[in-house]
């Protein structure tokens, strides 16, 4: 099952890209005030 | 200065410092969405009617390009990267400038991606009746495509992302993520599963072979499925249904958990293509367990949605764009509980290679992407071309009703020849022996090939009348005047 050399790895390159993103936007606060967020396209055009 | 000519001032440099939306490559998709959606419908309407009278395969003239083997892969290919592909552009293109108060990055660029996308449809339409195929699934097409689907790609990806990287709005809208997550998915995918050792300019080797291929293959295949025509789809959902029903998404906080949990899950449940295949058992049980995983934060997607429109459910009633919209989320929901128990072993021994497959994957993409491409696109077509409302919200009615009448034949039809072949495929006589032979199974399940050809047939003459009301629309948007140029507005440095 030598593919599995390639998505194994592949994988874990993911995870840990993901977790990285999603520390970015957090600590970015791109989570604080999300009621706002959620209306803000409401208002525009 | 008095107080009145500072404010003018101020004003003014505001002004000069906003622009235009890009919105002409979304009137371009826009347009080609709704003409690829009724060439690749026809081709499915084709094919189907093909495998109840044979003879329709023309193989009596010698056109072996109008045969089933080479007409699927030009149905596939259709609906979900023509038809699928303009829909998932267009509304990416429009919800990131207006979300970002922005105008697109690159427009050159986005161009390109709005004319080389195209050229793949083209190529795809005259290389797959040809024959010339790498026979992969969802991944016919030949490896010269393949790299100019891959520049096509990461131009995509460089304006989308370059639009984000240039907003105004220091908040990334909650659709974005589902959009950008869809294009970075699709390029690994991509990349990975074409990779190829040519042979010459029409053919080339898999990298992979036997069960490894196949693995590759169903991590492709299945995170198409759930890259390409969920994420980006449930992107679509995140800005047009609050928009058309005029109400904020019911839980944002919930958008942002089932984001992270559906783009993670995704991944692994690629293996449930490959149960009882020479694929080792311990992977397939992952893509089992994941599969099952999934329903939680897809169903947290649907609930969002539909949970919208609470308090404001009359709003069903008059509105045909929004139940579009809002029904696409309840076939939705079903697809993403079908799903779940297909990718479960021993229903999966009874479900593997019949018609129930066909079923499942046409209530997600008629039900589901089919649905919702609609409701978005008659939510930006009057508006692209300067109308208050599509030609004739009559016909949006008539279309929803067929459209679902449609999928519900479709679908049912195929539930009930599915389970038929898996269950005469596995009966077995006193002795041991099989009860049933094919061609007996084929016979019994004839009478609902016929019933989903009806239900086929339904749902793309919805979506030619949908055609007709798109080109009227458009007519009386052209002759009423140029486009409407779209300003973007001001963005108050304080709410930013």
């Amino acid at each position: 099952m030598e593919t599995l050399f390639l998505l194994i790895p592949l994988s874990v390159v993911l995870v840990l890209a993901i977790i990285g993103v999603f520390w970015w936007a957090l600590y970015n606060g791109q989570y604080d005030n999300l009621e706002r967020e959620g209306e803000r396209i409401l208002k525009n055009d | 200065m008095s107080a009145i000519t500072a404010d003018a001032l101020s004003r003014a440099h505001s002004d000069a410092q906003t622009g235009i939306y890009n919105d002409k490559v979304v009137r371009q998709f826009s347009v080609m969405a709704v003409v690829w959606g009724v060439v690749g419908m026809l081709v499915g309407v084709t094919i189907a009617a093909q495998m109840i009278w044979p003879a329709l395969n023309l193989g009596q003239f010698g056109l072996e390009w109008f045969s089933f083997g080479r007409l699927r892969p030009l149905h596939t290919n259709a609906v979900i990267f023509a038809f699928g592909g303009c829909v998932l552009f267009a509304t990416s293109y429009y919800v990131v400038q207006r979300t970002c108060q922005t105008r697109l990055f690159l427009g050159p660029l986005a161009a390109f991606t709005f004319w080389g996308w195209q050229l793949v449809i083209v190529l795809a339409a005259i290389t797959l009746p040809l024959g010339l195929t790498s026979g992969k699934e969802y991944a016919e097409l030949i490896w010269p495509i393949d790299i100019l689907i891959t520049a096509v790609w990461v131009s995509y990806a460089v304006v989308f992302f370059g639009t984000l990287a240039t907003r105004k709005i220091k908040h990334i809208y909650v659709a974005n993520w589902f959009f950008g997550a869809f294009i970075l998915a699709v390029a690994l995918l991509h990349v990975v599963n074409s990779a190829a050792v040519p042979t010459s300019f029409w053919h080339a080797y898999s990298a992979y072979a036997g069960v490894q291929d196949a693995m590759i293959q169903w991590w492709y295949g299945h995170n198409a499925v759930g890259f390409f025509l969920t994420a980006g789809f449930l992107g679509i959902m995140y800005y047009f249904i609050p928009k058309q029903a005029e109400r904020p998404i019911y839980s944002y906080r919930l958008s942002i958990v089932h984001f992270w949990a559906l783009i993670f899950t995704y991944m692994w449940a690629g293996p449930h293509h490959l149960h009882y295949t020479a694929l080792p058992d311990w992977t397939q049980s992952i893509g089992m367990v994941f599969s099952l995983i999934l329903l939680a934060p897809s169903w947290g997607g649907m609930i969002n949605g539909i949970m919208t429109l609470s308090g404001a459910w009359h709003k069903l009633r008059d509105d045909p764009i929004l139940r579009f919209l809002i029904v696409s989320l309840s076939f939705y929901g079903m697809s993403t509980f079908e799903g779940p128990m297909m990718a479960i072993k021993t229903v999966n021994a009874l479900s593997h290679y019949t018609d129930w497959t066909i079923g499942h994957v046409h209530s997600g993409a008629l039900g589901w992407v089919g649905l919702i491409s609609m409701g978005a696109l008659y939510f930006l077509i009057p508006r692209l071309f300067g109308q208050k409302k599509m030609y004739s919200v009559p016909a949006i009615e008539l279309h929803f009703w067929i459209a679902c009448v449609g999928i519900v034949l479709y679908i049912a039809a195929m539930w009930i020849a599915g389970v038929t072949q898996g269950l005469m495929w596995r009966a077995l006589a006193e002795d041991g022996t099989l009860a049933y032979t094919f061609s007996e199974s084929v016979r019994a399940t004839y009478p609902f090939y016929a019933i989903r050809l009806v239900g086929g047939a339904m749902y793309f003459s919805g979506m030619c009348i949908m055609a007709w009301n798109v080109w009227m629309t458009v007519r009386m948007g052209l002759k009423a005047g140029p486009v409407p140029q779209v300003r973007i507005p001001a963005v108050d440095p304080v709410h930013a």
